[in-house]
């Protein structure tokens, strides 16, 4: 039994160590935000927080997980209210929207990181979510409006 | 007086430092200078360091190389300040502490990283005598004295190079050949070659 904890829940997983978490996170937690998109970390669908970290869930084994806490796209914010999300949906970024949970993720490290980021620091932060529908210009559009609402409320989330 | 003179005149010549006063003297080394076989032995490492799973953690920019070709890693990740990667793309966002299986999945190491932004180890574009001047020189090789360049060569970064994963092709020599170059390398003077 492998324990650990998401969104801030503990649970006892039965599985093999050497699992993938994206699979542990989707098929026995049962949290389906989290997206399988190339199982070989280059398109950054699978991204997750580790401790805070934004790792790819899909080549990231269940035992590195074990007694640590993992954020998923679900557990960003409480009420669908991080300013990403807010931003998100004011420039209506998505269009399939498929890659959006890995893309927020990344840019939550990012705007942490970096609360005021420059076109280059999203450029380095985000060059590893891959969106097919081209989503780009919106994506970033939405990472400033997003560092403003977050200036304004007070403070990295 | 002739005695410190010449002292110090067969020290100067201990290596091919052109008068650079920084170099490490060796103290529990076992030194035998030789010049002849230490630039041999050097040309063997050459050829190893200078080989893609090296290299291509040894970059002159901030984005590491990746594939036998050496090209630009995909998504361009950058060195940052502790060479460990920044912000969502961090070596270890996707590099685990051991290799993923599988073709094309990022090989692992529990200490993946670039040398430091205040000393890159530069590799790429070095000529053999200026990748053997940095190799000994404090200053450039992470702050090593010579006793510490030998065991580097067990150094757990080092020895990944040799178990990469799928799809790799391992370094043109042996570790095991490599550590014998190295260390008769650095114990016969570590000398630089001419070019």
């Amino acid at each position: 039994m492998i324990s650990l904890k998401v969104n801030k829940k503990p649970y006892e997983v039965d599985a093999d160590p050497n699992m993938p978490l994206l699979w542990v996170i989707r098929d026995i937690i049962g949290l389906t935000g989290t997206k399988f998109g190339c199982g070989v970390a280059q398109c950054g669908a699978c991204v997750i927080h580790l401790n805070g970290e934004a790792v790819r869930s899909c080549v990231t084994k269940l035992s590195r997980a074990e007694h640590q806490e993992i954020t998923t796209i679900e557990g960003l914010s409480n009420d669908n209210d991080h300013p990403l999300q807010v931003a998100w949906n004011e420039a209506n970024v998505p269009q399939c929207g498929y890659c959006h949970s890995g893309q927020l993720m990344s840019a939550a490290v990012l705007l942490r990181e970096k609360p005021k980021p420059t076109d280059q620091d999203i450029d380095d932060a985000m060059a590893g979510n891959i969106c097919r529908c081209g989503t780009y210009l919106r994506i970033r559009e939405a990472i400033h409006m997003a560092a403003e609402l977050q200036s304004k409320k007070g403070g990295a989330k | 007086m002739a005695i410190i003179l010449c002292t110090a005149g067969i020290m100067a010549f201990a290596f091919d430092t052109g008068g650079d006063p920084k170099i490490n003297m060796p103290t529990a080394v076992g030194m035998k200078k030789d010049s002849v076989a230490s630039v041999k032995a050097f040309a063997a490492v050459y050829k190893v360091l200078m080989s893609p799973r090296c290299l291509n953690c040894h970059p002159a920019g901030d984005v590491p190389f990746q594939g036998d070709d050496s090209h630009l890693h995909t998504m361009f990740p950058k060195r940052g300040i502790d060479g460990k990667g920044v912000l969502a793309m961090k070596c270890a966002n996707c590099h685990q502490p051991e290799n993923t299986p599988g073709l094309h999945t990022p090989p692992g190491n529990p200490n993946w990283h670039l040398p430091p932004a205040n000393m890159k180890m530069v590799f790429e574009g070095k000529s053999p005598r200026q990748l053997a001047k940095q190799m000994v020189d404090p200053n450039q090789n992470g702050h090593k004295n010579m006793q510490q360049l030998i065991e580097h060569a067990d150094d757990g970064l080092v020895l990944s190079g040799w178990n990469m994963g799928e799809g790799r092709t391992k370094p043109p020599l042996s570790h095991a050949a490599f550590k014998k170059a190295w260390i008769t390398w650095i114990t016969t003077g570590a000398y630089a070659p001419k070019k």
